[in-house]
């Protein structure tokens, strides 16, 4: 029984209600499961009704073994899930700091040593603390919208192509901060392009395409299926 | 019920209710109303034109219904010669100081290279075309406003039938909305709603002030009228017979009479519309209007010129509204700039058209009648209820007086919550947009 | 030198003191305007409605304080009355919200749907309060008229032209400064200020961080709407109160806030001083004033008025026009949606 999992999810947007045709997430307290797949294999899709974002028609969502398939996403955050969205991630016109204390809204103590852990897992935001997040460079935007995510003190961080957009430096950069974070003890689900590497550190890895599972299996099992290498890891 | 039934049935309730109107208050007081419903629908046409097929949110109709509403007057009234006299020359060279100094903007425009120095050629060019122009511009206002101004102060018209004006005023409101769409049809619906209300405001605001064209705010009253005068039906043999054969009194006649013939001519310039909007909203240029309004990327990824198409709704739509409102100047006989109220010449209309139902010809005249019934006798009807609240209450209680004088105000009130009832209830309003899938 | 001090005071007393009077009113407006289009995201028609009907309550609760003898000294007894004003303007907005919009944002509604919305909504609040106090105008400033008088001006400086403010207009500018200082310290400093810009910011990252819409919402309206009857008491002890005249104030209060760039609160209150100064220095006759300046024998014998006041609304609109066309984004970087 896993921690968090989106089981048999059929759903969509609006009319184009059949983007994901039942496909089963989950990721374990700890764990790095990771979502590969091609372009609009339904990733997002899968990640947002995780979150809530959108309604399923059918399938359900599990955490920790209460069903929260009808929560909606600030209630969420209310029991401990934190989403970094693909786009759109930061508020562009709030300095860094804003950022992180939005981050907080909902917590009542005081969250100046999770700030501080955040500024210590990402030194430049300390730097930039002032800065409107929307000035900032890609690579440092996404660290203040996974540390913005990291503010709700969550037991579960999905994270939707945290390293779009970044350098191949910063990438593993982020990964490893990644990986530090998971060590903490938090489960973390996340989207990948960048397939060969996030597999690389992932406990588990999904295969999406056309909207369900076509593979899963341990990230290292995973790279080392000859199919899944020649049709999703170019070779 | 089926959509053609229920349109059959609300136009028949429409009928009935005037006919009660007739019956109960008066068929005077009917035909009054009707023929401001006639209006009312044509203006109705031309923001459906504009909302239903384009999706353009103007509300700045009171401007285009004052733009008509003035062409009547200048079409109608004769011209003052003397006023023309006196201040006649100096205002046309102010101008032609309006047009040189025009012409030298766009010669800078042209011949100059972008960049400050251009700019600050161009605010020279202003700064020194004002002066110009108010050189000359003042004394002939002075001059035009001075002559006998109890009685003219203005220039008068052109002292043509005023039938003509229904197409001036519609080639006016044209050639404002022209020039009103150039500016501001790139704008995003809210934008474009705050600058054609403040054109609109700006348009009365000129019309109120400019004296020696309009008269302002003392009016222009005893527009001559394209139908017959009553004084002269009651003198007239064949119509003293006339009402005589109807057992009516030959002054109640006349005045009925003088209505129904205005009702003829209103209900073909509307038959006229009503059939070309049809025309319009059904050819491949109106699929492709609401092609545009409903997928608007898609069609300017089509190649479709989105702004050129909505200039052109732009403008035929302001000239409907502008026909409308000469027709309006026309049925009151006089032109009183000060009347005009975005409540009662734009929102209205606006309620009008959503109730019923966007997109719809005949519901835009539906909803053109319906509104305007109500608008009229809410007055009544608040008066009545009021009455009714009241009756129970002492006669001298300031409460009473208060509530009775102001029940005409309930009409807001009313208006008000209709358009929001319908928009929350029934949006597609009284009769839906009939989508038809052609090709 | 003493002709170029009596050219100052002229300016001072006809230009500056009602510019800035004027441009206080304006930016409490817009701020109200700009922070319902920030938050919900609609240009909101009913506004100059919710000013008149605020400032509706308030006189009718001064006329009550005033016929039990109570008073605010020398200032005006409506500004004891102005809660009572706000509270039930706030009230009636909430209403509103809850009635009509919140459906509209619940369905996801395209922005046009709430403009219209807030058409019905302006109609509405129109005929209550054409129903309550009529179309007619009131008057209801009481205590001093006065902070400085022109005679005593006079006396004191001993030039020719005297400088007068009016209580009113002194009242306008301070409640102004602080209104504008405390609403800025909570949307800087408070949670839930904070809240309200980072869900102006980005709604959906908003709602992912736990900010909960509908309070936002809420409060955002009770915002808009005591700074909409602070600008309609203070416009109305200044001039005075027809409800006609708040509906006309719409434009300008919406020239304002786009001129400064709609959605950004810094932007409203400098569009509104934008605005304010252009429509008065436009329609002021300088003729009296050139004379002081002007060389002997030069002096101007016509008016030097640019434009004639009855077109002060066409200035607030063409420099709407020429922001809009040149700077969409209005002076101040604001939020251009689609
Ligand atoms: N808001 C939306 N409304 C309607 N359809 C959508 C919406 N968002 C995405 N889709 C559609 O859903 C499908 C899956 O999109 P999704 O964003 O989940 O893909 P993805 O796997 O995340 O792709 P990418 O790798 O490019 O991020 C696509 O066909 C897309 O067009
Ligand atoms: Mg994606």
């Amino acid at each position: 029984m896993s921690f968090l999992i989106g089981e048999n999810m059929i759903g969509g947007y609006g009319s184009a209600d059949n983007i994901l045709k039942g496909c089963t997430l989950s990721v374990e307290r700890g764990q790095i499961a990771v979502i590969v797949g091609p372009n609009g294999a339904g990733k997002s899709t899968g990640m947002k009704a995780v979150f809530g974002m959108l309604n399923l028609r059918e399938g359900s969502v599990k955490l920790d073994g209460k069903d929260i398939t009808n929560l909606k996403p600030q209630e969420r955050v209310n029991i401990g899930m934190a989403f970094v969205p693909q786009t759109h991630n930061v508020f562009g016109g709030m300095s860094v700091e804003e950022n992180l204390i939005i981050g907080a809204y909902r917590r009542e103590d005081d969250f100046s040593d999770t700030m501080a852990q955040v500024y210590d897992l990402f030194p430049i935001l300390k730097e930039k603390r002032h800065q409107p997040a929307g000035e900032l460079s890609g690579g440092q935007r996404q660290q203040v919208a996974v540390g913005r995510a990291l503010m709700t003190q969550p037991s579960v961080l999905m994270l939707d192509e945290p390293t779009a957009g970044v350098s191949p430096i910063v990438m593993d950069e982020l990964f490893d901060r990644i990986i530090e974070i998971r060590n903490s003890g938090i489960a973390i689900l996340m989207v990948e392009q960048n397939a060969r590497q996030a597999l690389n550190i992932a406990d588990v890895g999904y295969v999406l395409v056309n909207g369900s599972n076509r593979f899963t299996d341990t990230g290292q099992a995973l790279l080392e299926n000859p199919e899944v290498r020649k049709s999703f890891l170019g070779g | 019920m089926t959509q053609t039934t229920k349109n059959f049935v609300y136009f028949a309730i429409m009928a009935g209710l005037l006919v009660a109107v007739g019956v109960i208050q008066s068929w005077s007081v009917s035909l009054s109303i009707f023929n401001l419903c006639l209006i009312s629908a044509v203006m109705a046409l031309g923001v459906n034109m504009q909302w239903g097929y384009a999706g353009l949110f103007n509300v700045g109709m009171m401007g285009f219904a004052a733009i008509g509403g003035v062409a009547a007057m200048l079409v109608s009234m004769p011209p003052v010669t003397a006023a023309w006299a006196n201040g006649g020359g100096d205002l046309m060279m102010s101008g032609l100081m309006v047009v040189v100094t025009v012409l030298a903007i766009i010669l800078i425009l042209r011949k100059m290279p972008k960049g400050k120095k251009r700019n600050y050629t161009i605010a020279a060019a202003v700064i020194a075309g004002y002066f110009l122009i108010r050189h000359f511009y003042d004394p002939a206002v002075g001059a035009i406003e001075s002559t006998e101004a109890a009685k003219y102060g203005y220039l008068g018209g052109l002292g043509m039938p005023i039938l003509f004006s229904w197409i001036i005023g519609g080639l006016f409101a044209a050639g404002a909305a022209w020039l009103i769409g150039k500016i501001s049809l790139g704008l995003r619906a809210d934008y474009l709603a705050i600058a054609t209300l403040g054109i609109s405001e700006i348009v009365i605001a000129i019309l109120k002030n400019e004296d020696w064209l309009t008269r302002g705010v003392k009016n222009v009253t005893g527009l001559p009228r394209p139908v017959p005068y009553e004084v002269d039906l009651q003198a007239s043999e064949w119509f003293i017979n006339l009402s005589a054969t109807f057992g009516a009194d030959p002054i109640e006649a006349s005045s009925i009479f003088v209505k129904l013939c205005y009702t003829v001519l209103f209900m073909v310039v509307l038959g006229v519309i009503l059939y070309l909007s049809e025309r319009a909203l059904n050819s491949p240029w109106g699929r492709m209007m609401r092609a545009i309004r409903d997928r608007r990327d898609a069609a300017s990824a089509m190649g479709k010129d989105v702004k050129a198409r909505h200039l052109q709704i732009f403008v035929i739509g302001s000239a409907v509204v502008g026909i409308a409102g000469a027709m309006l100047t026309t049925l009151d006989g006089q032109f009183t700039p000060g009347t005009y109220n975005p409540l009662r010449y734009t929102f209205l209309i606006w309620v009008m058209v959503i109730v019923g139902g966007s997109g719809n010809n005949w519901g835009a005249v539906l909803g053109g009648f319906v509104i305007w019934f109500l608008w009229v006798e809410a007055e009544p009807i608040g008066l009545f209820v009021m009455e009714v609240v009241t009756s129970g209450m002492d006669d001298g209680s300031a409460l009473k007086a208060h509530l009775i004088e102001s029940a005409a105000h309930m009409r807001m009130i009313m208006m008000g919550s209709i358009l929001l009832l319908v928009m929350r209830f029934s949006p597609k309003g009284l009769m839906p947009e009939v989508v038809r899938h052609h090709d | 030198m003493e002709d170029i001090l009596n050219s100052i005071i002229l300016l001072a007393n006809f230009v500056i003191v009602p510019g800035m009077t004027y441009g206080s009113q304006l930016a409490l407006g817009a701020l109200g305007v700009t922070l319902i289009y920030g938050i919900l995201r609609f240009s909101n028609f009913a506004h100059g409605e919710t000013m008149a009907f605020g400032t509706m309550i308030t006189i009718m609760v001064t006329w009550f304080m005033q016929s039990v003898g109570i008073s605010f000294g020398p200032l005006p007894t409506a500004l004891l009355a102005l809660p009572f004003g706000a509270a039930a303007a706030v009230a009636i907005v909430l209403f509103s919200d809850r009635v009509v919009y919140k459906y509209y944002r619940e369905k996801k509604s395209n922005a046009v749907f709430f403009l219209i919305a807030s058409i019905g909504i302006m109609f509405v609040m129109n005929g209550i309060v054409r129903f309550i106090i009529g179309p007619k105008e009131q008057r209801f400033a009481d205590g001093e008229r006065f902070i400085i008088k022109a005679r005593e001006f006079k006396q004191m400086t001993g030039l020719s032209e005297g400088l007068t403010i009016k209580m009113t207009q002194g009242l306008t500018v301070v409640i102004t400064i602080i209104v504008v200082y405390a609403l800025f310290r909570f949307l800087q400093h408070s949670k839930m200020g904070r809240a309200m810009r980072a869900y102006s910011d980005n709604e959906d990252l908003a709602l992912l961080s736990g900010i909960n819409p509908e309070k936002v919402v809420k409060i955002t309206w009770a915002i808009a709407a005591v700074l909409a009857t602070i600008a309609g008491v203070l416009y109305g002890l200044d001039k005075s109160f027809k409800p006609f005249t708040y509906f006309q104030l719409l434009l300008p209060i919406f020239a304002a806030a786009i001129v400064g760039g709609v959605g950004n609160p810094i932007g409203a209150i400098l569009g509104g001083f934008v605005i304010a100064f252009s429509e008065v220095t436009v329609t002021y006759a300088y003729k009296k004033f050139l004379k002081y300046l002007a060389p002997e024998g030069m002096e101007p014998d016509s008016l030097m008025q640019l434009l004639s006041t009855d077109y002060k609304f066409a200035v607030s609109f063409i420099i709407l026009v020429v922001v809009l066309l040149v700077r969409p984004t209005g002076i101040l970087k604001g939020r251009v949606l689609e």
